[in-house]
């Protein structure tokens, strides 16, 4: 039922088709991109080439071919989306479900600290939190370099699990109140057992939908720190679609609109898609939705 | 209501007193303060390191370094700038009526536009203008504001410079280099592609929030009652539906202050324009204590005051909330 629901979102289905060859193209970078990652396409002059048979969507400042890059930096990006979204979904679901589930000044507690950070401007909580964590030295063996990927996909971690806590603990407290929760209490089941059977199954689609809104969030925060200087430094032979977007800021007032307009492009587009899935999947696993409409 | 109203602002002391204590040691740990001021003053003679810690209430224990600041704080003792040495309110204060302009421009445009398009799309679900504007919206939410900032500069300032000869839209700061005085048509030059930036994003939410909230009016019982009445159409519409619809968007609105605060600071950046989003990066960029603190007891205070006024609103707005 959930399934044929979310097949009728034509939007959703081609979402999962495009982020799907580009999953693809990303997996095989060796042989999907053409050039490696600091490669140059040809001898000098090559800096700011316009896009042309030898490098499809143009080259940097210093000669390199800007698709295979993109295809590096997506990779990368995905990686990080992906990892502290897992990280956070964990942590958010189990900190929800026990915070729904047990009440009280844990419950109380939680939710003021969440509210709190959520009512932040993004941007101000991340960098202050950034530098916190980065000045904080038994962190430091666990987290890396303030540069390095582990470093950011900790820190979306650390911010991704308060808008899952709060959407799982949601999701909890209604169904706590639902009548085949208070059946299978009333017939003595465990509360391990109701968590199990009954509270976890039961919140699936919820926590789907809110996996891949931090997946998103995730690869736009990425983004958006690393325009601001402050994102992850390539290392030998890396990238990042961050990286890549921040350097379409300098691009744009010599006019050299293919580093501006390919990375953003791309951005955009993983981040449409992944919301469309993300959408689809709310309304086909809401089953409050069946009533029609 | 009054003694609602009261209740609630007595407990909106306390937790602004928490809240910027959490933030004082926050940025006390993350930008390390006296470090940065020896960073920029390499020079000083320890008598003037233990003025500056002394003012900025950076004492070893955190909580009496709190105190320390609160106090010089509220009696308007303000340390200098580290950067410059410069006054911190006179900058505070510029860059807070710069971003009152664009943050009310902003709203003014996005709230008008996103309730028209969310009221269009809810007049009739499911139909074309109905998936067309949904559409439209999920792709505004979707787009970062950093990259419309980008794509919008590139189009109206860039290429149209070599299209047309003249860009439209200019790209940084609220006046030309050099213009003195107060002239409102160059202002909203200046102002119109960072006013778009930020209101898109409003538009967006706006026409989602309206349109749901809507549907969930238009579907209840009294909607139904009024028809039957023999109301006109247009009259149910705005009388029952609109009415009745802005309820909870006047509360998400309230409470969304720090999503538009957010949009501000990053399209503040890219244009060069000197409100609090630039104050702060840049302040924060070195590590500047002094003016780093005011500007986030503004921030701070803003929002527990937005949070406010929802709450009232809709306690005032919705006769079915009981304040006990």
């Amino acid at each position: 039922m959930a399934f044929r629901r979310f097949v009728s979102h034509k939007a959703a289905v081609i979402s999962c088709v495009i982020l799907g060859l580009l999953t693809l193209l990303v997996i095989f970078a060796p042989f999907t991109s053409r050039y490696g990652v600091n490669e140059s396409v040809q001898v000098p002059p090559n800096s700011f080439l316009t896009p042309r048979a030898n490098a499809w969507l143009g080259t940097d400042d210093i000669g390199r071919d800007l698709y295979s890059r993109l295809i590096y930096g997506v990779r990368v990006s995905l990686i990080i989306g992906l990892l502290s979204a897992l990280i956070s979904v964990t942590i958010g679901s189990l900190v929800g479900a026990i915070a729904g589930f047990r009440g009280g000044k844990f419950d109380d507690i939680m939710m003021r600290i969440t509210d709190l950070f959520l009512a932040f401007p993004f941007l101000v909580t991340l960098l202050i939190v950034r530098n916190v964590l980065g000045a904080i030295p038994w962190i430091k063996p666990l987290s890396g370099d303030m540069n390095s990927v582990r470093f950011i996909i900790i820190l979306f971690s650390i911010f991704g699990w308060m808008s899952v806590a709060r959407i799982v603990r949601g999701q909890v407290l209604s169904l706590k109140e639902r009548e085949f929760i208070e059946a299978a209490r009333a017939v003595g089941a465990s509360r391990r057992f109701i968590i199990r059977q009954h509270l976890i199954p039961n919140s699936i689609g919820p926590i789907m939908v809110a996996l891949t809104f931090s997946v998103v969030g995730a690869i736009t925060g990425e983004s958006t720190l690393a325009f601001f200087g402050y994102g992850p430094q390539a290392g030998d032979g890396a990238t990042s679609l961050g990286i890549l977007v921040g350097a379409a800021k300098g691009a744009v007032q010599t006019g050299y609109w293919w580093l501006a307009v390919f990375p953003c492009f791309t951005l955009v587009v993983i981040s449409l898609s992944i919301n469309f899935i993300g959408d689809a999947l709310r309304d086909s696993t809401d089953t409050q939705l069946d009533r029609g409409l | 209501m009054i003694r609602y109203i009261l209740r609630r602002l007595a407990w909106a002391i306390p937790t602004l007193l928490i809240v910027t204590f959490l933030v004082y040691v926050a940025l006390r740990i993350g930008t390390n303060p006296v470090e940065s001021y020896k960073r920029s003053n390499p020079r000083v003679t320890p008598e003037k390191i233990r003025q500056y810690i002394d003012i900025n209430g950076l004492d070893p224990n955190y909580v009496l370094g709190y105190f320390r600041w609160l106090n010089n704080f509220v009696t308007g003792n303000w340390p200098r700038s580290i950067k410059g040495s410069r006054e911190v309110w006179p900058a505070l204060k510029d860059a807070m009526a710069n971003t009152l302009r664009l943050g009310i421009a902003a709203t003014v445009v996005g709230v008008f536009f996103g309730l028209i398009f969310g009221l269009l799309a809810s007049l009739r679900p499911g139909g074309r203008r109905d998936i067309a504007i949904n559409t439209g919206a999920f792709i505004g939410i979707s787009i970062p504001p950093f990259i419309s900032a980008i794509l919008l500069q590139l189009l109206f300032a860039v290429y149209w410079q070599r299209w047309f000869g003249s860009s439209l839209f200019p790209t940084s700061g609220v006046y030309p280099a050099g213009h003195t005085g107060f002239d409102l048509f160059l202002m909203l030059k200046f102002m119109a592609l960072p006013t778009i930036v930020v209101a898109i994003q409003i538009v967006a939410t706006y026409s989602r929030y309206l349109r749901s909230s809507l549907l969930d009016v238009l579907n209840s019982d009294y909607m139904r009652t009024a028809r039957s009445k023999g109301i006109s159409e247009r009259r149910i519409l705005v009388h029952h539906g609109m009415r009745n619809a802005l309820i909870p968007i006047v509360t998400v609105a309230a409470i969304d202050f720090g999503a538009i605060v957010g949009g501000l600071i990053i399209t503040e950046n890219i244009f060069s324009y000197p409100g609090m989003g630039l104050y702060f990066l840049k302040s924060f960029g070195d590590g500047d204590f002094p003016l780093l603190m005011p500007w986030m007891v503004i921030i701070v205070a803003s929002i527990l005051i937005f949070n406010l006024i929802a709450d009232i609103s809709y306690a005032w707005l919705d006769p079915r909330i009981r304040l006990e």
